[in-house]
């Protein structure tokens, strides 16, 4: 027995451990280990290549791991009885017929999960694809409109779980908002949200949590208040160099921001005090928030990918 | 767009047991002609079986007339398109990526080959009603008014049904050894006419008697066949049918699935 008699006493539907994945003797996943809790949204981020579809489809059962385990809502995804009524995938948007009209395919997905038909119709109005674009073949889609009918084709089931890769992909800035409203409904009902994506604006908008892959590892995981290092503000004067020298009297360390101003590893207050004593009339003083965690992200998986990351492990007397 | 109104299924989930095999086969038939590529293909194949034999009908000697004559003639096209229909029926899913939404909801990629083997004998036997429905029609409209104008044994309906269903599997089959479309069509005409052209060489003149497709099937249409003949068909059904599907069956269950 899976899925029913333990629903709703799990604390994590989604969970990753020690996933390892290598490809032609590459390493595309390697030691990968995180979890995605009800009610929340979880941002899987990462590079381009960072072997986050990869992870994605180990968790569908598409693909084997080497090593490691994956389950979702407690037990392998393909030991799920009817998985499309519990999990909803999104895992390439593309990855439908062109020769089918878009209705015609939720339709044949409606079949399969012994939905009534009618709920095809509520989801094509609920990602806006009523009227007539849901008769047209989806060779004829733009990449939005693609995206709008993975996820109806996601949502069909009623799942407890989003498994979504890219999903805001080919979506314009208005698509990408309904996008996170949709998502952040269906984690506020209690449901689980893991999506992916490249972007790190994109998953700090709506994930509460991150998950950050570089070169097949998880660099970092955790809030957004976990992941920022430490107290970093974001300070800009008129008068640049005098605020460097105000800070450098002051004991505090500044480095240059990308649009101008400076980092600095201090709180606020210390640092309005640095600028007072040194003259310098501030022009902004914030917590540097996602510039902090942008920095973190490129610090984290901007390493080529073969690089080792950061470990802590003895250097010496590892196992050979 | 809202993201207000969206309504809840009704809990609790989830119902028990994964979709029946019925479910899947429906399921496989209807995506075999819900695009254009596969109703186009079904339906070239009826039509160009009623023109066939409205051909007949209208110029044929009335002994060529006969229903069995006939349906001789309205099965061609369907022995003949009927395989590209069951190489799309599986390559599809890999070539139009397809594949992934069809394996993360139903995980047992078992049970969906066995229900696209089912979908392909639905249509195969689909097909032979039609083509009696359209030779049946023809020879109303001919009626040659010679003996035996309606007779046929009953054996010939049976064999009419097992040349559909293996020129439809050996498709099906050669879809799920390359897993994609174009190649796979393009083998499935093309190695039948190597195997002719080889076996027409002296030394492999015998082999050709037993794995030459257009020798071997073509009996089945054509009169009862022997139990040579049947042995010859099996062997034939060995190499072009259970081969290439046990490749596909081995690729499609155990590989990563990739599109």
């Amino acid at each position: 027995m899976e899925g029913g008699a333990v629903d709703g006493m799990l604390e994590f539907m989604i969970e990753a451990t020690h996933i390892t994945k290598s490809f032609a003797g590459r390493r595309v996943v390697d030691d990968v280990t995180f979890r995605a809790e009800p009610g929340s949204v979880t941002g899987f981020l990462g590079p381009n290549g960072a072997g986050k579809t990869t992870t994605l489809r180990i968790l569908v059962g598409l693909t084997e791991p080497d090593d490691g385990r994956a389950t979702v809502l407690g037990g392998p995804y393909a030991a799920l009885e009817r998985p499309g009524r519990r999990v909803g995938t999104l895992l390439d948007a593309s990855a439908q017929h062109v020769g089918r009209r878009g209705r015609e395919a939720l339709a044949l997905s409606a079949l399969l999960l012994e939905v009534p038909g009618r709920r095809v119709d509520e989801l094509l109005e609920y990602v806006g694809l009523d009227g007539g674009a849901g008769h047209k073949r989806v060779g004829q889609y733009s990449l939005g409109m693609r995206q709008r009918l993975g996820l109806a084709h996601a949502l069909l089931g009623d799942p407890e779980v989003l498994i979504l890769d890219e999903p805001a992909n080919g979506l314009d800035p208005e698509g990408m908002r309904w996008m996170r409203e949709v998502l952040r409904d269906f984690a506020d009902r209690g449901g689980t949200v893991l999506l992916s994506s490249h972007l790190l604006a994109e998953v700090e908008a709506i994930a509460d949590r991150m998950v950050i892959i570089g070169g097949g590892r998880v660099q970092a995981q955790g809030t957004h208040a976990e992941l920022l290092p430490e107290d970093l503000t974001l300070a800009r004067a008129v008068d640049g160099e005098g605020l460097a020298a105000a800070l450098a009297g002051a004991g505090l360390v500044a480095r240059p921001a990308p649009d101008g101003g400076l980092f600095v590893d201090a709180d606020p207050d210390r640092i309005g005090l640095a600028a007072l004593t040194g003259g310098v009339a501030l022009s902004h003083l914030s917590a540097a928030d996602s510039a902090g965690l942008e920095r973190l992200f490129f610090d984290l998986t901007s390493t080529p990918a073969k690089a080792e990351p950061i470990t802590h492990e003895p250097l010496i007397g590892a196992s050979a | 767009m809202s993201t207000q109104n969206l309504t809840l299924l009704t809990k609790p989930r989830p119902v028990s047991g994964g979709p029946s095999l019925l479910t899947l086969i429906r399921v496989e038939l209807r995506k075999m002609l819900d695009t254009r590529a596969g109703l186009w293909t079904a339906l070239g194949v009826v039509g160009l079986s009623a023109v066939v034999v409205a051909v007949r009908a209208f110029s044929a000697q009335p002994e060529d007339q006969t229903l069995e004559a006939m349906m001789g003639y309205a099965i061609e096209p369907a022995g003949l398109l009927l395989p590209v229909v069951g190489v799309l029926l599986v390559a599809s899913e890999w070539s139009q990526r397809t594949a992934l939404n069809t394996f993360t909801l139903v995980p047992q990629r078992g049970y969906v080959l066995g229900a696209k083997l089912g979908a392909a004998v639905v249509l195969a036997a689909a097909m032979l009603v039609a083509s009696f429905v359209i030779s049946g029609a023809g020879t109303l409209l001919a009626s040659p008014g010679v003996d035996g104008t309606w007779s046929m044994p009953l054996g010939q309906v049976g064999q009419y049904g097992v040349y559909l269903v293996i020129s439809m599997l050996i498709g099906v089959a050669f879809g799920a050894a390359t897993l994609i479309s174009a190649p796979a069509i393009v083998l499935y005409f093309a190695l039948p006419l190597g195997i002719t052209a080889a076996t027409s060489l002296s030394f492999l003149e015998g082999a050709g008697e037993w794995i030459d497709t257009q020798r071997t099937l073509a009996e089945l249409p054509e009169g009862l066949v022997s139990a040579d003949g049947w042995a010859r068909v099996g062997t034939t059904v060995a190499l072009w049918v259970a081969l290439p599907l046990a490749i596909g069956a081995y690729r499609i269950l155990r590989r990563e699935i990739r599109s």
